[in-house]
Order: C-alpha cells, then sequence, then structure tokens
C-alpha cells in the first residue's frame, strides 16, 4: 500500500549504531593523538584550539586536555590584544556551557569555567549567576555548580540577601535540599549577625579561684535572635510535613547548635611528690611545639612536655617532671604558672607548705562543661522548642530524628532533670532505628558520663562512680584529672582506652563486670594502688602488659577472667608485675 | 480553527475540487469531530483501516471546540437560528434490492438550551474616565442585559417560560448589590489601594482583539496521570500539542478565595496551616495512598464520616472532601479514596497541582487526534454530514451512508455522535451541565505572577450545586492580557443562569460597585446549558449492530469517560487490533521500495511536497507567541524538541492522494 510505513526492526538499527560508534572512535583517537603530540611539540595555535574543543565536548572529563586549552589559552591571550582577549574567553564559556548541557556534573568543565570566568577581562558575573541559577533549577543538589555559585557570588558581591532569598526560592519548592539549607547557615549569620557577646568578665588576682582569660573568639556563627525565631518557624513547617526529611532536622540542630568552646588551660595540677605537672585543656593541643612556658617562682622552667600516653600527638591533657628536688621539700611553698603562649593566656597554681598536691581550675559548671552542645541565649526558647518538637513526637513516636532532636533540647535545658525521659528516649530510639543502635549507645554513654561529672561536681568530691549504666564507651576523661577512685562497674564496656591515661590522680579503679579486653589506657599512672577486673574477657598476660607501668601498683583482682585458666599464671603475673602483693585469681 | 485547512477536504472552502467526488469505499465512517469520534478516528487510521471523517459543522470538536471571541459569537447566533426544515428526499435510486434507510439528523439536537450573554463593558473605545457616573453604567449594563435576551434561543416553550424568570432574577441581585454591601464579602481597609483607574477594556477591544480568545465549550482538566495523557503519550500524538500545568488549586470558602495545599512544596509554605495541621494532612495524603484495613471498614458509608473520624479539622476536612476528592458529603468512602488516589496519583509528575491543561484551549485535543489520523490516512471533510444510512434488512448491517452531496459510500463501520441521529430516535437528556464563560479584568486571587492558571472548587451550598472552576491567565493562550478567561460548571439543577449566576455575583462585580471592591469585574458573560453526554439514550429500535454511537462531553473533571469509550468503541470495532499504539518517530520511516532514506529526502515520493504555507505560517505565529513561556509536555522524552519541527513535514507528504 502506498505510503504506508514501516518501522525500522531494532537488528537494523543495532548495526547502524555500532557502526556510527566505530567511526567516531576512529576519529577521537586520531584527535587525542594529534593534540598530544602538537603539545608535545609546544604549538599553540587555533587548530589545537579546535581539536582539543572537539574532543572536549565528545568527554569534557579528560583533564589533560583542559590544561593544554588552558596553555593554549594564557599563550593567546600574550599575543592578542583585550578586545580579542575577551572574544576568545567568550566563545570559550559558550563552548563550555555546551559541554555542561553534556554533562552538568564535569569536574573539568566547572573548573575551566571558574578559570576562564576569572581571566575574562570584562567579565559579566550576572550571566554566569543566571547560568547557575538555571542549573540549579534543573538539578538544585548539583555541588558543583554551587561550589562555582559561590565564586561567582563573591567574585561579583552579590548582596547577601539576595543570595538569601535565592534559597527561600530552592527550599521553598522543595525543602529536601540541603545544600541550600547549609548556604543559609552561612548566610544569616553575615546578615543577621547576632549581638556580639558582653566582654567577659576580668578578674585580678584572686587565686586559685582563677578567672578566664578574655577569648579572642567571640561567638560568630551566631543569628540575631529576631531572625532565629523566624527560621525556627521555618524549619519546623520543613519537619512538621517530611519529619522523615533529614536536612530539614540538620539544619535545626545547626540553628540550635552553639559555637565553639573557649580555648583555654582548663586545669593545671601539681604533685610534690612525684615532682610532676599535669596541664589539661579545653580542646585537644599539640604542646610540644613549644608553646607551653612553665614557670616556677618566678623562674622559667627547662621542662620536657608530654602528652599521657604515647598514641596521642594531640591531647586535652600534658604532663611534665619537674628536675629533681625542685619542689620535693614539703616546707616549702611554691607558685607555678604555666603560660600558653600560642593564645595569651595562662593559669597560675600555689602549692602551700605542707601540701602534697594542688591544682587550680574553673568551677566548671553545667553549662560551660556539655550544656553549650546547644547555647540558644534564652532557655524559653529552647523550651517552647521542646514544646513543639514533643507535639510533633505524638504525631509521630516513632521517629527517629524528633526523638533525637528532643534528647538534645532536654539535654541543653536540664540534663540532670531530664535523664529518665532521655533514658526511654534512648531505648526508643534503638528500637526504631536498631541499624544505628550502637551509636545511641555510644551517645547515651556520652550524656551519662556527662551527668556523672556533673553531679561529681556538684558534691566536690575525688570519686566518680558510674556502675550500672550500660556504657559502652568512655569519654570526657580530660575531665576527670583529678579523680582518685573510679567505678566503672557493671557496664559494657569492651576496653579502658589510651585516654584513661589521662586520670594522673587515680588510685582505685574498680571496673568489674563488663567485657574488658584491653588495658592500653592503663598507663604510668603514678597513683595506681588497686585494679579490680572480676568478671571481663581478658585472655593473655600480654593484655596485662601495660599493668606494669603502673609503679605503685600493689592489689590486683582478675577473678572470672580467661587469663586465669593459663599455665603457671601466678609466676608469670609476678615477674610481669613485681609491685602486686596482692593478686586474686 | 483552521490550522487543519489544509489537509481537510473542506470543499465548500476549495472551489476547484467541488465536483470532486469522494471515493466510494471506506472502512469506516465517522460522523462527528469531538474529542471521542476523533480518537477513534486516529486508532482507526493508525492500524491502517481506511477513515473517512465527516462533520456537518464548519469546526472541529463539536463541543468539545474552542472558539476565538468572534468564532463564539457566530456560535451562539448558530444556536439560536431555526433549524431548517429538514428536507426529505428520496435517495431509492441509490438503494437495492432487501436495504432499508435510516435517516439521520441534519441539526444540531438541542444540547445546548438556555444560552444567555450579558455584556458589562462599553461598546465603545473609552476615552479615560475613571470615576462613571454609576447611572449611565447602569443604563448599559440595562441595555446589554435586554439586548443579550433578545438573542436568547428559543428551544422550547419551556424554556422561554424559564428564561423570562431568569431575566428578571439576574436584575435583581445586581441592584441590591449596588445598594447594600453583601455581608460575607470581605471589606478591605479604604487604605488598601485600589488602582484608581482600572485600565477598561472595551467591546470593541474583545472583538478587535478576539482571535486571541480560545474559548471552551466544556470545560476540564487533564489529571497528569489520567488515562487521556497516557494516550497521549503512548500514541505520540502528545508531539501535536503543548500543556501547562495549572498552577494551583484554589477553594472558595466562607467567602473567601483560599489556597488548598495539596503537594508537598504546597503543605510546606502553606501560611493558614499550622504546623500540626501540616503534618495530619501530610500523613492523611501518604497514608490513603494504599488501602488499609481502617478504609475498607468504612465502605458504603460517607467519606466525610471516614474524614471527621480521622481528627483532622474542619480546614483539613473542607479541603480533602471538595477540593482533593471533589466529592458530595454524601459519596461512599471507597469512592472518595479513589478520587483521592486519582488526585494524589497526578501530582508531581508535571508540577505542583495534578492538572494539565492545553496551551490554546482544550478544542486542541480532538484536533490532534483527526491530525494523527489524517497522517495515516484518514481523509477529512468539514460541512459535510451523511443524509441516511443503508442497511442490509437481513443481515441488519449498515452496509453504506449516501452522504449529503448525495454519493453512496460504502463502509463496515459507522461512528456517530448522539446528535447525528434523527431526534425521535434520542431520548430527551435527562441531565444537563450548566455552564458559564466569563471574562474578567482580574484573578479571583491576585498573586505574585499573574500567570497562575487556577482550578477553584466550590462546595455545594444550601441546595447549589458543587462547582467546578477554571480560571484561565493569558499564558495559556486562550484570552488577551488585561483579561482572565473563567470556565464555571456544575451539574444542572436548573437554568445556567439559575445554577451559576448567584454565585458569579458573590465573586466577581458586575456593576460599578464601590471603589474598595477589589472583586474582578465581570466584563462579558455567557451562559447555556449543555446536555450531559452521559444521560443521552438511544430509543427505539435499536441501532444496527456496526453503527456505534459516541455520546457527548460528561460533567466530570477529567477526560476518563471519552477515552474510555472510544476504546471501547475501537475494541467492538477491531478487537484484535492494538489500541493507539506509539506512532513512529518520522525519521525512522522507510518507504517501500526506497531503504536509503531515512525519511529526511522524500521528495522522491511524487507527492505533493509543498507545504501549506498558510500552516507553516500558522506554526510561526504560534512557536513565537510561545516562546518564553513554561510549557508543559506530557511526554517527558518530547520535553526537549518544543515547537517540534516534524510538526510541518509530517501532514503534508502523508496526506492521501486526493483523488
Amino acid at each position: 500500500m502506498h505510503g504506508r510505513v514501516k518501522v525500522k526492526t531494532t537488528a537494523q538499527q543495532e548495526e547502524e549504531k555500532r557502526k556510527e560508534r566505530e567511526k567516531k572512535l576512529k576519529v577521537y583517537v586520531a584527535a587525542r593523538d594529534a593534540c598530544f603530540s602538537k603539545r608535545k611539540d609546544g604549538v599553540f595555535d587555533d587548530e589545537a584550539l579546535q581539536l582539543t574543543q572537539q574532543l572536549l565536548s565528545a568527554n569534557p572529563d579528560f583533564a589533560t586536555l583542559w590544561n593544554y586549552r588552558r596553555e593554549i589559552l594564557t599563550h593567546l591571550e600574550t599575543v592578542k590584544d583585550e578586545d580579542e582577549a575577551q572574544k576568545i574567553y567568550e566563545a570559550e564559556l559558550s563552548f563550555l556551557e555546551s559541554c555542561l548541557k553534556v554533562n552538568p556534573k564535569s569536574y573539568g568543565s566547572w573548573h575551566h569555567r571558574g578559570w576562564v570566568s576569572a581571566r575574562l577581562p570584562r567579565p559579566d558575573w550576572a550571566r554566569e549567576l543566571r547560568l547557575c541559577d538555571r542549573c540549579l533549577s534543573l538539578d538544585d543538589r548539583n555541588f558543583h555548580c554551587w561550589d562555582y555559585r559561590r565564586m561567582v557570588v563573591k567574585m561579583s558581591s552579590v548582596p547577601v540577601k539576595q543570595e538569601l532569598e535565592f534559597t527561600d526560592r530552592l527550599i521553598g519548592s522543595n525543602f529536601s535540599n540541603y545544600s541550600s539549607w547549609h548556604y543559609r547557615s552561612t548566610l544569616l549569620p553575615l546578615l543577621h549577625p547576632g549581638s556580639p557577646e558582653p566582654p567577659p568578665s576580668r578578674c585580678d588576682g584572686d587565686p586559685p579561684h582563677s578567672c578566664s582569660p578574655p577569648s579572642p573568639q567571640t561567638h560568630f556563627h551566631r543569628v540575631c535572635e529576631e531572625q532565629l525565631l523566624k527560621e525556627y518557624e521555618l524549619v519546623q513547617n520543613a519537619f512538621f510535613t517530611d519529619p522523615n526529611d533529614q536536612s530539614a532536622w540538620f539544619y535545626y540542630r545547626w540553628l540550635l547548635g552553639r559555637a565553639e568552646r573557649e580555648e583555654m588551660i582548663s586545669c593545671a595540677y601539681v604533685s610534690r611528690e612525684q615532682e610532676r605537672v599535669a596541664v589539661a585543656f579545653s580542646r585537644p593541643v599539640n604542646a610540644q611545639s613549644g608553646s607551653l612556658l612553665l614557670v616556677l617562682d618566678g623562674q622559667p622552667q627547662r621542662v620536657e612536655w608530654r602528652s599521657v600516653h604515647p598514641h596521642f600527638k594531640h591531647s586535652p591533657v600534658w604532663i611534665c617532671d619537674l628536675p629533681p628536688g625542685t619542689i620535693s621539700d614539703i616546707a616549702n611553698e611554691h607558685n607555678l604558672t604555666v603560660h600558653w603562649t600560642e593564645k595569651h593566656t595562662h593559669r597560675d597554681c600555689a602549692l602551700y607548705t605542707g601540701r602534697s598536691e594542688s591544682w587550680c581550675r574553673d568551677t566548671a559548671t553545667d553549662l560551660e562543661l556539655f550544656r553549650s552542645e546547644l547555647s540558644v541565649e534564652k532557655t524559653s526558647v529552647l523550651q517552647s522548642e521542646l514544646q513543639s518538637v514533643n507535639q510533633l513526637q505524638e504525631l509521630e513516636p516513632l521517629n527517629k530524628w524528633c526523638l533525637l532532636t528532643i534528647i538534645l533540647l532536654m539535654r541543653a535545658l536540664d540534663p540532670l532533670g531530664y535523664e529518665k525521659e532521655t533514658l526511654a528516649h534512648f531505648q526508643t530510639l534503638k528500637e526504631v532505628d536498631s541499624m544505628r543502635s550502637a551509636y545511641y549507645s555510644d551517645l547515651c554513654s556520652k550524656f551519662m558520663i556527662e551527668n556523672t561529672i556533673l553531679k561529681m561536681e556538684y558534691a566536690e568530691v575525688r570519686v566518680f562512680s558510674i556502675s550500672d549504666r550500660n556504657l559502652t564507651t568512655l569519654c570526657h576523661l580530660d575531665q576527670l584529672l583529678l579523680v582518685t577512685h573510679i567505678n566503672l562497674s557493671s557496664n559494657q564496656l569492651r576496653r579502658l582506652p589510651p585516654q584513661f591515661a589521662m586520670l594522673q590522680c587515680l588510685e582505685v579503679v574498680e571496673a568489674d563486670n563488663n567485657s574488658i579486653e584491653n588495658l592500653e589506657g592503663v598507663y604510668h599512672l603514678p597513683k595506681l594502688e588497686e585494679v579490680s577486673l572480676k568478671n571481663n574477657k581478658i585472655s593473655t598476660l600480654a593484655d596485662l602488659q601495660p599493668l606494669a607501668s603502673c609503679p605503685k601498683l600493689r592489689r590486683l583482682d582478675l577473678r572470672g577472667n580467661p587469663v586465669t585458666q593459663t599455665a603457671n599464671v601466678e609466676s608469670e603475673l609476678a615477674e610481669l608485675l613485681p609491685s602486686v602483693a596482692d593478686l586474686l585469681l | 480553527m483552521n490550522t487543519f485547512s489544509s489537509w481537510s477536504h473542506d470543499r465548500a472552502s476549495s472551489a476547484n475540487m467541488a465536483t470532486e467526488d469522494l471515493p466510494s469505499d471506506f472502512d469506516i465512517v465517522i460522523l462527528g469531530t469531538g474529542l471521542t469520534e476523533s480518537v477513534v478516528a486516529a486508532a482507526c487510521s493508525r492500524v491502517g483501516q481506511r477513515v473517512l471523517h465527516l462533520d456537518r459543522r464548519s469546526y472541529y470538536a463539536g463541543n468539545w471546540a474552542s472558539f476565538t471571541f468572534n468564532g463564539l459569537l457566530t456560535w451562539i447566533q448558530e444556536q439560536n437560528e431555526e433549524p431548517k426544515p429538514e428536507e426529505v428526499r428520496d435517495w431509492s435510486g441509490l438503494t437495492e434490492e432487501g436495504e432499508e434507510l435510516i435517516h439521520l439528523s441534519q441539526a444540531d439536537s438541542a444540547s445546548i438550551t438556555n444560552l444567555q450573554v450579558f455584556s458589562y463593558v462599553s461598546e465603545e473605545e473609552e476615552e479615560e474616565e475613571a470615576a462613571n457616573t454609576t447611572e449611565e453604567e447602569k443604563a448599559a449594563d440595562e441595555e446589554a442585559v435586554k439586548e443579550s435576551s433578545e438573542t436568547e434561543s428559543a428551544d422550547s416553550k419551556e424554556d422561554d417560560e424559564e428564561e423570562e424568570g431568569a431575566g428578571e432574577e439576574e436584575e435583581q441581585p445586581a441592584q441590591a448589590e449596588g445598594e447594600e454591601p453583601e455581608v460575607d464579602q470581605p471589606r478591605p481597609s479604604p487604605s488598601s489601594q485600589s488602582e484608581p483607574s482600572r485600565k477598561k477594556i472595551s467591546y470593541a477591544q474583545l472583538v478587535k482583539e478576539g482571535r486571541r480568545y480560545n474559548i471552551d465549550l466544556v470545560s476540564k482538566l487533564l489529571f497528569s496521570r489520567g488515562s487521556l495523557v497516557d494516550l497521549l503519550i503512548k500514541s505520540n500524538v502528545s508531539r501535536y500539542a503543548e500543556f501547562k500545568n495549572v498552577t494551583r488549586i484554589l477553594t472558595y470558602r466562607h467567602g473567601n478565595i483560599e489556597q488548598v495545599p495539596c503537594s508537598r512544596a504546597d503543605v510546606f509554605a502553606s501560611r493558614q496551616l499550622s504546623v500540626v495541621e501540616k503534618r495530619k494532612l501530610m500523613r492523611f495524603l501518604t497514608s490513603c495512598v494504599e488501602e488499609t484495613e481502617e478504609q475498607t471498614a468504612y465502605h458504603g458509608r460517607p467519606y466525610l464520616e471516614f474524614l471527621q473520624d480521622q481528627q483532622l479539622g474542619d480546614n483539613l476536612q473542607h479541603f480533602l472532601l471538595h477540593s482533593i476528592a471533589m466529592a458530595a458529603e454524601d459519596t461512599p468512602t471507597e469512592e472518595g479514596l479513589a478520587s483521592t488516589r486519582h488526585f494524589l496519583r497526578s501530582l508531581g509528575r508535571y508540577g505542583n497541582t495534578p492538572f494539565l491543561f492545553p496551551v490554546y484551549g482544550l478544542g486542541e485535543i480532538p484536533q490532534c487526534f483527526c491530525r494523527m489520523s489524517a497522517v495515516f490516512g484518514g481523509i477529512y471533510c468539514l460541512r459535510h454530514s451523511v443524509h441516511c444510512l443503508i442497511v442490509d434488512r437481513d443481515a441488519n448491517r449498515c452496509k453504506a451512508v449516501i452522504d449529503s452531496r448525495g454519493q453512496r459510500i460504502s463502509c463496515s463501520h459507522i461512528v456517530m455522535e448522539t446528535s447525528y441521529l434523527d431526534r425521535s430516535k434520542v431520548a430527551t437528556p435527562s441531565r444537563f451541565l450548566s455552564r458559564a464563560v466569563l471574562i474578567t479584568d482580574s484573578s479571583v486571587l491576585p498573586s505574585e505572577s499573574d500567570q497562575q492558571i487556577s482550578m477553584v472548587t466550590v462546595p455545594p451550598e444550601g441546595g447549589s450545586p458543587a462547582v467546578k472552576m477554571v480560571e484561565l491567565s493569558p499564558s495559556s493562550m486562550t484570552c488577551i492580557p488585561g483579561t482572565y478567561l473563567v470556565h464555571l460548571t456544575c451539574r444542572s439543577v436548573g437554568s445556567a443562569h439559575q445554577d451559576l449566576s448567584p454565585l458569579v455575583t458573590r465573586m466577581f462585580r458586575t456593576t460599578e460597585s464601590q471603589e474598595e471592591d477589589r472583586r474582578p469585574s465581570v466584563l462579558w458573560s455567557l451562559y447555556f446549558n449543555m446536555a450531559d453526554g452521559t444521560a443521552s439514550q438511544v430509543e427505539g429500535q435499536p441501532l444496527p449492530s456496526n453503527v456505534h454511537i459516541c455520546h457527548g462531553p460528561d460533567s466530570a473533571l477529567g477526560h476518563e469517560d471519552a477515552v474510555q469509550q472510544a476504546a471501547s468503541i475501537f475494541q467492538s470495532i477491531l478487537p484484535e487490533e492494538e489500541f493507539c499504539p506509539p506512532a513512529p518517530n518520522p525519521e525512522d520511516i522507510v518507504y517501500d521500495g526506497d531503504n536509503t532514506s531515512t525519511g529526511e529526502d522524500r521528495g522522491d515520493m511524487g507527492q505533493d511536497d509543498e507545504q501549506n504555507p498558510e500552516q507553516n505560517q500558522n506554526q510561526e505565529n504560534r512557536n513565537q507567541n510561545e516562546e518564553n513561556q513554561n510549557q508543559e509536555n506530557p511526554d517527558p522524552e518530547q520535553n526537549q524538541n518544543q515547537g517540534n519541527p516534524e510538526l510541518q513535514s509530517v501532514g503534508p507528504e502523508e496526506r492521501p492522494a486526493s483523488s
């Protein structure tokens, strides 16, 4: 019949395609070889530009070719006048556009575009911004484009407000877009900076209760409260609409979040007997770089600082030994100052007559220690946030993001008061999100340890007891520098980690009924006398090796450990730990 | 409307062809170019059937048509004309032994009734006179009303009476409004600026720019995952049309227009919902996608009851019942849930609402299918009909027709729209739709963008039926800038005017009223009733089994009924064939005896390769208009080739030899 249509068979099409591909490959390989040889010969001409263009439009991720192209362009720039260069670079930009159409996530193309834009004699940033708008409207998570946009915005000083409105638009069309939320978090502090902190009150003298030195780091990344409240509303709309979308929750965490803790020496400790000084910092530092200076009775001392365990290059706790005899006479009084030259801060500590040890530290409050995890200026704000998240939790009792946020808010408000609820929520979390139950256990352990530290601080004792709390990990051990007795019994610990060596004053360890198989952290503890490890999983004598570094150890309880079944265990131990007089197997 | 004159055998318009006869043998003769008939035509041509597709009207699409403003005025006039007496001619010379005749109707039956037109714009191009004296305006109004009632149709005596009553009623609310402000109308504070001199559009302007209007007789939308969109994509007919997403769903509640949050982004952005409502709404929408035991327990009980028991609150309940399920208070739960699911499935496919609207109006869709039919050899004649069917008495099958020019054309199947049947064979329709078409000067809910296409649901209130309203902005290419085209549809209780004008006077300004009244003004309006296609029934002697009847538009919002009807007619004609398989891309077409060309050089076909200049012109104009418009194309794969160049090249070459 006339004009009747037939559709090509697929085999026919296949064969045609195959031939096409073969032909293409031949052309491609030939052009590539031509490019390489030209580059070798140092030829920077228009033909090379054309060849690379041909290849790159087929394969925009051929980095060598982009490099060659940049060489050619820089060469051309030297021989042409500005108008011609402008033209060449503009042509380059439109070529790049075609490359991006083929592969909008090509590293090579975006990088080259950034390079060209920066070299363009008369750049048209508005056009570049429109390009970003367009690309992000097609794929709002194209991080290459987000990067390029930041560059364009920076180069052309786009008003922050305009960019914030841009994120408004993107979030409005689809709020499951962490890139936009994140961008907001960088813009808001610029547009609505929080009021500067009241200058920290300076106190002069008054040792041993020293003051916190003025902080060079104010709380930047903060946003003024009025804007914060608007942001809470916005992000709440998102997580009420879809509580399973994590981007909104992450942004919410940031909104509630805190600035970094002030950098300072949080504690200085001196022991007359050991002739040793220990210093704790608010964050891990490397004190070997010579930034710590010890002054004893007005005389700078040449001492060697070392971290508590060879494992650490950076550590929050550092120790040094004073030259023998410097402070050993109990009848003398000594004044010590540790200077942290890098941060222009110091801490004084006086060792009075008749005292065998002394320390100086901040009277740590819960706020300073842990609460700053979420630090909104006003408790009332946190309280109302907790209320609305609780409201969501009523509707979505099994939503993990919601539960986790409630826990964090409760901790920010009153960690001890909400302890019971927190534990219950952790239990639910482990059930609804069993894949992450280990993470929740660790987080819960952290919070329990924090609570215990707070209680200890309030009681002003040097005993740290946290038994039967399902601990799976130990943390904040730098806060326990002064602790003499620690009770970790009946938890789920598997090791005493290297950080354990920060407990420089420790005399007694109770860690019965755990699953400990590693004692790495019981290392050079100068005052340690008793270790009880009943019913753990220590299986070889080698596991006990670290104990040998503790000179005063005299009592060791190993009952209920596999190691007790080893042949000749008693004699082997006597050899390994000669100081131990009281060995229970 | 003349897009297709290039390939349709519109004999009256091409004088040199006037004497030519049609081929005398076809597989299928189709009468009427409404959506159902057109889909059947495309489906049959596509699988190689020889199709003759006729329409006695001078335009395509019958009651599915879209008109320019002037075209609509002509249509109104036509509706009002007395039907010509049917000429009875003796066709016995064309019949053979054992054949019987079934005479067909030569005029439209009473599918359109109660036509009323009101104009609220001045006849003349007006000088810049901001605050006119109201008396003058009123006089003009009354004149317009009077004039229009003269043009009203006189379909039957009953209708006459009704119309008189209607006419009185129309004036009454208009006066009442002028004197006392309506209670439930929100009063904006006087400080809020209403443009002191809203630029007035005159009647002359409407007529002058009337070509840019595309006014649909039926008002429907395409569900993004409805059967029509599926069919458009599957058959490749989508390449002939372009679509826009309906941009927002609105509802009329407590005298206010509110936006209905239905997509995730809407819910997120909504300012009227509390966060708890947001969660409840999202949870409900997510949960009702899948059938649960809880839902099953409500089967047979009203959907409203089910919603009430979900503790959603008044706001959400209203949105879910009236705007999303578009259900009545007594709709059973299973039905309510089914339409909710239909809505939700369509949501997000092309945008934040579940609906598409064809650019240039709904009348495009039947034409697109006609085009596909023509591409595959269908022959088209407008202003051409069939006088009677010739039936083989023994087999009780129709074997031929006699066309309006007295030619006997044999065929094996007849497909026709109800109105082609003799009136005596069709029962008076039991249900009607009430329609109103308004040209207004602003949106019912002005927003930042003036390119909104809005679907507005008005819940039933005090005995008046639920109204579906579609407001089209100029971006839909159906009205001129500065105006909006508003379609209202409901199931008839009384006449269209009785059913819809109370709502119109509540939502719009129909007279000059206080300055602070910020409701949109109606510039021009048309009311009419259209028979509900699903209510038409064939009476008397059963028709031969190879005569297939298509009914006109139904009252539903989507196009499910027409597509389903076309598919089932196609199935009964050609049970073995696939319904609208994908048409091949032009580049994949190989012509007989031509193994090398890939469709690019088809000059050797010996066919008239010249493209019709008018058609090209038309296409170009449109492409220009469409530039910078963000258009949707229902076929995702087609999205790149907007302004599809293949459009022009396919038609003329595929045109069958004219003799």
